[in-house]
C-alpha cells in the first residue's frame, strides 16, 4: 500500500536532510504510528505521501503509484484516495458539520444528491448524529476533530493520515478519537498517524515507527512509545 | 450544480471586495476606451489615405512669361508620360474663379489679388502618388516651369499628425493596461487570501485545479468583460458628443465614423480585457495558491 524506498529529503538551505535513506514498507489495512522528536522527519513523511514534497532520492509508492515522478498536475485526482486530518482540524468557519463535509465531496464533482445521501451515514459514523448544523464554534474540540475525521472519511479512501490529530484534545477526548480512528481502520482502510502521544501509542498496541534526526531507529509490531 | 457554485463564487467575490472591483473595472475601461480609439484613428488613417491620394494632385505653375511653344511643348510630354494618368491645364482666370471660391469670406484679400495675378498651371493625377518626386525632378527644370507643389506633401503632414495621436492613445492605452493588470493580479491575491481556508481544503481533498482556478479567473474576466462593456459606451459617447457634436464642422475633413465602425472595437476590446485578465489571474494563482 505504501512503500518508501531509500527516501533522501534535503530541504534547501538545510544543514542536513530530513529523511536520510528512509525505507519503510506499509500493507494494506495496517494501523502504523510514526513518533519521534520534533523536526525527526515525520512529517515529512506525511507530506512525501500526499505530495507535497518530493523526495531528493529514493522511490515514494502509494496505492500503487510511484508518486515520486508523479506530474503536479495528476495530484489532485490522487488525493482523492487519501484522506487526511490535522491536529487544527482545517475545518470552514461558516460552515455547519454537514456542509463542511459536503463540500469535499461536492468540490471533487459529488453531486449535492449523493452528498445528503452519503454525509448523514458518515457524521452518523464519527458519533455526531443530531449535531449535522451545528458550526464549528459550537462544538467542542474532539467533535470538531470527529468532523474533519468524517470529511476525511467520507470518500472511503484507501488510506487516512493523521498529523497529530489529538495534538489538541485532552487525554480522554483523545482517547475517543484513536477509538473512531480504529473503527475505521477496521473497514479496511490504511491508517499512518504521527503522534507525540505516548499515552495513545502505548494503548493501542500497533506497529511503531520510531525516527531520529530523519532515520527508523526502531520498528516495531505491536511496539509502545519507549 | 458545480457551474451554479462557480458562478455564486464568482458574483460574492467580485461583491466582497466591492471598492478594488470597482477599481478594477474603471482602469480596465480606460484602458479599452483607448485601444479602441486608437484602433479607430488607425482605420480612419487607412481609410483617408486611400480616400486622399487617389484625388492628389500635383500642380505645375507656369511662369507668367512662358511663351506658346513651351507650354504646348510642356503639355505633350505630360501627356505620354506614363506616371501621369490625367493632365487638366488651368488658365489664368479658371485660376482667379478657384481662388475667389476659395476665399469667398475674405474680401480683404479678393480685392487685393487681381485676375491676371494668378498663375496658369497644370494639375496632374499620378498613376501612383507616391512618384511624386519623379516628376518634380524630370520638369522642375524644363523652361517655362515656375514651381511644382505637391498636395500629398501637405497631407503627409496632417497624416502624421494622426499617427502622432494613435500613438498617443496607445501608449495611453498601453499603461492604462499595466495598471490595470497590476490591479487585477492585486484583486486576485487579496480575492484568494480571503478563500484562503476553502482553497487549502479543495487542495487537501482533491479538487481539479481549474475547479480551484476558475471562480478566481472568472472574477477576473467579468471585471475585463464589463470594462469593455463601459469603454464601448465611452466610445459611442465620444463619437456623440465629440465627433458628431462639438467637430462636426470638421466633418468634411475626415472620413466619417460609422457606428459599425464603433461596435465593430467592442470585438477587440473584450477580447483584449477579458484575455489580459484571465491571464494575469492565472498567472497570478499559479504563483500565490501554487495550484
Amino acid at each position: 500500500m505504501i512503500q518508501l524506498e531509500q527516501v533522501t529529503k534535503t530541504y534547501p538551505k538545510a544543514s542536513r536532510p530530513s529523511l536520510d535513506n528512509v525505507s519503510v514498507s506499509i500493507d494494506k489495512g495496517e494501523f502504523v504510528f510514526f513518533i519521534g522528536p520534533s523536526g525527526s522527519g515525520k512529517s515529512t513523511i506525511i507530506k512525501m505521501l500526499l505530495h507535497e514534497v518530493t523526495p531528493n532520492k529514493g522511490r515514494v509508492v502509494v496505492n500503487g503509484k510511484d508518486v515520486t515522478s508523479m506530474r503536479s498536475w495528476k495530484r489532485p485526482h490522487f488525493r482523492r484516495s487519501i484522506g487526511c486530518v490535522f491536529q487544527d482540524f482545517r475545518l470552514l468557519p461558516n460552515r455547519t458539520a454537514y456542509e463542511n463535509v459536503a463540500f469535499a465531496l461536492e468540490v471533487i464533482g459529488k453531486t449535492k444528491a449523493v452528498a445528503r445521501r452519503v454525509v448523514p451515514e458518515v457524521l452518523e459514523l464519527v458519533g455526531l448524529g443530531g449535531k449535522e448544523h451545528r458550526y464549528p464554534h459550537e462544538l467542542s474540540g474532539g467533535e470538531q476533530q470527529r468532523v474533519a475525521v468524517a470529511r476525511a472519511f467520507v470518500n472511503r479512501p484507501l488510506i487516512l493520515l493523521a498529523d497529530e490529530p489529538t495534538g489538541n484534545l485532552d487525554p480522554d477526548t483523545s482517547i475517543e478519537i484513536m477509538r473512531l480512528l480504529d473503527r475505521i481502520n477496521r473497514t479496511g482502510t490504511t491508517v499512518v498517524m504521527v503522534t507525540h502521544d505516548s499515552n495513545i501509542v502505548n494503548q493501542m498496541r500497533r506497529r511503531v515507527i520510531e525516527i531520529e534526526s530523519g532515520r527508523i531507529v526502531r520498528d516495531q509490531a505491536r511496539g509502545v512509545y519507549g | 450544480m458545480r457551474m451554479k457554485y462557480v458562478l455564486s463564487e464568482v458574483l460574492v467575490g467580485l461583491w466582497r471586495n466591492v471598492t478594488m472591483t470597482i477599481a478594477m473595472i474603471i482602469t480596465m475601461a480606460v484602458s479599452l476606451t483607448m485601444l479602441g480609439a486608437s484602433g479607430l484613428i488607425y482605420t480612419k488613417v487607412a481609410d483617408m489615405k486611400e480616400l486622399y491620394f487617389e484625388n492628389i494632385q500635383v500642380s505645375i505653375f507656369l511662369k507668367a512669361d512662358i511663351t506658346e511653344d513651351q507650354r504646348a511643348d510642356l503639355a505633350t510630354r505630360l501627356e505620354a508620360d506614363p506616371l501621369v494618368s490625367q493632365v487638366t491645364y488651368v488658365n489664368k482666370d479658371e485660376a482667379f474663379q478657384r481662388f475667389q471660391e476659395m476665399f469667398r469670406d475674405s474680401p480683404d484679400l479678393l480685392s487685393a489679388v487681381k485676375a491676371d495675378q494668378l498663375p496658369e498651371s497644370y494639375r496632374l493625377n499620378l498613376v501612383d502618388p507616391q512618384e511624386y518626386k519623379a516628376i518634380s525632378e524630370q520638369y522642375a527644370a524644363v523652361e517655362g516651369v515656375d514651381q511644382i507643389v505637391d498636395q500629398s506633401q501637405v497631407l503627409d503632414k496632417i497624416f502624421n499628425l494622426f499617427t502622432a495621436g494613435q500613438n498617443i492613445a496607445l501608449v495611453a492605452a498601453i499603461a492604462m493596461a499595466i495598471a490595470a493588470l497590476l490591479l487585477v493580479a492585486n484583486t486576485i491575491q487579496v480575492a484568494a487570501y480571503s478563500k484562503r481556508r476553502e482553497v487549502a481544503v479543495m487542495k487537501l481533498v482533491g479538487a481539479s485545479n481549474w475547479f480551484i482556478q476558475a471562480p478566481f479567473v472568472l472574477e477576473a474576466v467579468v471585471a475585463g468583460l464589463v470594462g469593455s462593456v463601459l469603454g464601448l459606451g465611452a466610445l459611442i459617447a465620444l463619437k456623440t458628443f465629440l465627433f458628431d457634436g462639438a467637430l462636426s464642422a470638421l466633418q468634411g475633413l475626415f472620413a466619417p465614423v460609422t457606428w459599425g465602425e464603433v461596435l465593430l472595437t467592442f470585438p477587440l476590446m473584450a477580447g483584449v480585457g477579458g484575455l489580459i485578465s484571465a491571464v494575469t489571474a492565472w498567472v497570478t494563482l499559479r504563483f500565490y495558491l501554487r495550484v
